[in-house]
C-alpha cells in the first residue's frame, strides 16, 4: 500500500503573526515558515505505518511556491520516500487543493491519504473532507488512534465530549489531531540523504485543476484587544469582587 | 434566502450548539431545519418549537443514527436542491460533515464564522484568531459553519415549525461506527458553561488538580477546564483542554488557576466576558488580559476562596 501525505507550508507556530496596516493580509515577509504541526503528526503517522510494514511507500505532496520545496525535503528527512510539489504562486483554497490531491492519489493509487486536520494560516478544517466526497471515499476525522488492518483501518477519533471510533474501507482518507502521535526530529545524515530522494515539480494545470478562488478576502484586521482589569490585594477582595458579579 | 441548519443531537435530545447556528442563519433568511439520526423524532418536535424556525425536515434512518459523514453528507447534499445555504455549528460533527456536502455541491466553505455582514459576506478567525478575515463568497450555494461564541442562542420556545419526513440515500457501505467513548458527567459542558474553573500546569498532578479545582467548581456549579501544558501533563483528559487546538469557549465568567496564558490558551478563552486569573507570579501574561487579578500562591489561596465563597 501507498500512503499519500500532503504538507503545507505555513508560518512556524511560534510566530506571532501581524496584520499588514493596508488590512490586506498577515506580514509573511522575513517570517520563518515552518511544515503545518498537523501535517508534521500526519508524516509521523504515515512512517510509523510503513515502520510497523502495513505500507511499501510513502509519497509526500506539497501544493504552494518554489518555496515549499523546503517542506517537502523537512518530510523526506523524516523518512518520506518521494516527494511531489504542486508549483503555484497563486493562494489555493481547500476546495481546489481537493481537487489536485484527488488526481494524485488516483493516480499513485494511494491506499490512505494521511493529512492534517486543518492549517494554521486559514484555520478551514476543511481539506481531507473535502477530497473524502470528491473520491467517494470515507474519511476518519481527527485521529487520536489510527490501526491498519487488512482491507480497512480503525481510527479512534477525538468528538466533543470524549473519544469515537470508526472503521473505514480502504482507500481511505485519515485526518490528524494533536495527540496521534509526537513527530521525530530529522537526523543529520538523514537531511543529507533527503537530498538526494526524488522530488517532482507539476502545475495544477497538469492536473486540470482551475484554482480561481471562489472567496474574496476584502479585509484582514486586528482582533479586539482586552485591557488588563484590575488585581486585587487578597482573598476577600477576590470574594468580594466574585459575589458581586452574581455567580456565588 | 433560504437556509438549512443542521441539528446536532445524541437522537434523543437536540444540543444548544444548534441555537447559535439558528441566529447566524436567521441573519440570512429563512430557517429551516435538518434532523438526521435514527429513532430522533423527539428531537424534531424539540427543534420546531425554537423561534423562528419553519421546517423541520427529519431522516430517520438507521444509516443515520451515528451521523456517519458519508452517509449524511449526501442526505444533505440532495436537500440543497431546494435551499440556498448549509449552516452547521462549528462542533466536532458539523466540522466534520459541513466540508464533505460542500465539495459534494462544488462550493468552497466558510469556516467558523463570527459575523454576518451581508448576504455572501463574513468574518472569521484566522491564524489561531490573530487576525479576522472579512470573507465574501461567489458560489451559487453557501456552506456555513458557525463559532457557537458569536451568536446569541436563539429561544428554545415559541416556534411552530412544521415536521416533514424526507429519506436519502441508503447506508454508503464505506464506514461503520465501532464504539464511543463519552465521558458522563453532571457538569456543565464547557462550551455552554456560565462558569469555567480551568487549571495550568502549576496544579503539579492530577490529584492536585482534582483536589484544588474541583471543590471550587462544584460550589459555583462551573465547567472545568484545563490549559493545553496540564493536559499534555496528563493531569486532566483532552477534552478539558481549552485553547486554540482545544474548545472554544465564551463564558460569563473564566477563572483560569495556574495558567500563564499562553497564545494558543487564550485563542481558546479571550472572549469570556469576565476573566479572574489567580497566578503566583505577576508577570505572567495571564494577567494581560484579565479583568480580576490575584497575585497568591493558589494552593493556598484557591482552597480559601472556596471557603469564602
Amino acid at each position: 500500500m501507498k500512503i499519500l501525505v500532503p504538507v503545507k507550508r505555513v508560518i512556524d507556530y511560534n510566530v506571532k503573526p501581524r496584520v499588514k496596516a493596508d488590512g490586506s493580509g498577515v506580514d509573511l515577509a522575513n517570517v520563518k515558515m515552518s511544515m503545518n504541526p498537523f501535517d508534521e503528526i500526519a508524516v509521523e503517522e504515515a512512517i510509523r505505518i510503513k515502520e510497523a510494514g502495513k505500507a511499501e511507500e510513502i509519497i509526500a505532496v506539497s501544493i504552494g511556491p518554489a518555496k515549499a520545496q523546503e517542506t517537502l525535503r523537512t518530510a523526506l528527512a523524516m523518512g518520506v520516500d518521494r516527494a511531489i510539489l504542486v508549483e503555484t504562486d497563486d493562494e489555493v483554497e481547500p476546495l481546489a487543493v481537493a481537487k489536485i490531491l484527488k488526481a494524485i492519489a488516483e493516480e499513485e493509487t494511494a491506499g490512505i491519504v494521511m493529512l492534517g486536520k486543518q492549517a494554521i494560516d486559514d484555520d478551514s478544517n476543511q481539506t481531507g473532507q473535502m477530497l473524502a466526497a470528491l473520491m467517494g471515499r470515507p474519511q476518519g476525522t481527527f485521529a487520536n488512534t489510527v490501526e491498519v488492518d487488512g482491507d480497512s483501518v480503525t481510527v479512534k477519533r477525538e468528538v466533543d465530549g470524549g473519544l469515537e471510533t470508526v472503521k473505514l474501507t480502504l482507500p481511505a482518507i485519515v485526518t490528524t489531531d494533536l495527540r496521534l502521535n509526537e513527530p521525530r526530529y530529522a537526523s543529520l545524515p538523514n537531511i543529507m540523504k533527503a537530498k538526494k530522494k526524488p522530488l517532482d515539480t507539476k502545475s495544477p494545470s497538469d492536473y486540470g485543476v482551475d484554482t480561481a478562488p471562489r472567496l474574496k478576502t476584502t479585509n484582514v484586521s486586528e482582533p479586539p484587544v482586552r485591557q488588563a482589569g484590575e488585581k486585587v490585594e487578597d482573598v476577600d477582595a477576590l470574594v468580594a469582587k466574585i459575589k458581586a458579579l452574581g455567580i456565588a | 434566502m433560504k437556509t438549512l441548519v443542521w441539528v446536532e443531537h445524541d437522537n434523543a435530545e437536540m444540543k444548544d450548539a444548534t441555537l447559535a447556528a439558528v441566529t447566524a442563519a436567521s441573519k440570512l433568511g429563512e430557517v429551516h431545519l435538518i434532523v438526521a439520526g435514527s429513532g430522533c423524532r423527539a428531537v424534531a418536535e424539540q427543534a420546531a418549537k425554537v423561534a423562528g424556525v419553519g421546517k423541520v425536515h427529519l431522516a430517520d434512518d438507521a444509516a443515520y443514527e451515528h451521523v456517519l459523514a458519508e452517509n449524511v453528507a449526501p442526505l444533505i447534499a440532495d436537500q440543497m436542491g431546494h435551499h440556498d445555504a448549509f449552516v452547521a455549528p462549528a462542533t466536532t460533527t458539523g466540522k466534520n460533515i459541513a466540508p464533505r456536502v460542500a465539495a459534494l455541491l462544488d462550493v468552497m466553505q466558510i469556516s467558523d464564522i463570527l459575523s454576518v455582514e451581508g448576504e455572501k459576506t463574513f468574518t472569521r478567525p484566522i491564524y489561531a484568531g490573530n487576525a479576522i478575515a472579512t470573507v465574501e463568497s461567489s458560489d451559487a450555494k453557501l456552506v456555513i459553519t458557525v463559532r457557537g461564541t458569536a451568536f446569541d442562542k436563539a429561544a428554545t420556545e415559541g416556534g411552530s415549525g412544521t415536521i416533514e419526513e424526507i429519506s436519502g440515500p441508503a447506508d454508503a457501505g464505506l464506514s461503520s461506527f465501532v464504539s464511543a467513548e463519552i465521558a458522563e458527567s453532571d457538569r456543565p459542558e464547557l462550551t455552554s458553561a456560565k462558569v469555567i474553573v480551568s487549571g495550568g500546569r502549576a496544579l503539579k498532578d492530577g490529584e492536585t488538580f482534582e483536589q484544588i479545582i474541583t471543590p471550587l467548581a462544584d460550589k459555583l456549579g462551573a465547567g472545568i477546564g484545563a490549559s493545553r501544558a496540564a493536559v499534555d501533563a496528563g493531569y486532566v483528559p483532552n477534552d478539558y483542554q481549552v485553547g486554540q487546538t482545544g474548545k472554544i469557549v465564551a463564558p460569563e465568567v473564566y477563572i483560569a488557576i495556574g495558567i500563564s496564558g499562553a497564545i494558543q490558551h487564550l485563542a481558546g478563552m479571550k472572549d469570556s466576558k469576565t476573566i479572574i486569573a489567580i497566578n503566583k507570579d505577576e508577570d505572567a501574561p495571564i494577567f494581560q488580559v484579565a479583568d480580576i487579578g490575584l497575585v497568591a500562591d493558589l494552593f493556598k489561596a484557591v482552597p480559601e476562596l472556596t471557603e469564602k465563597l
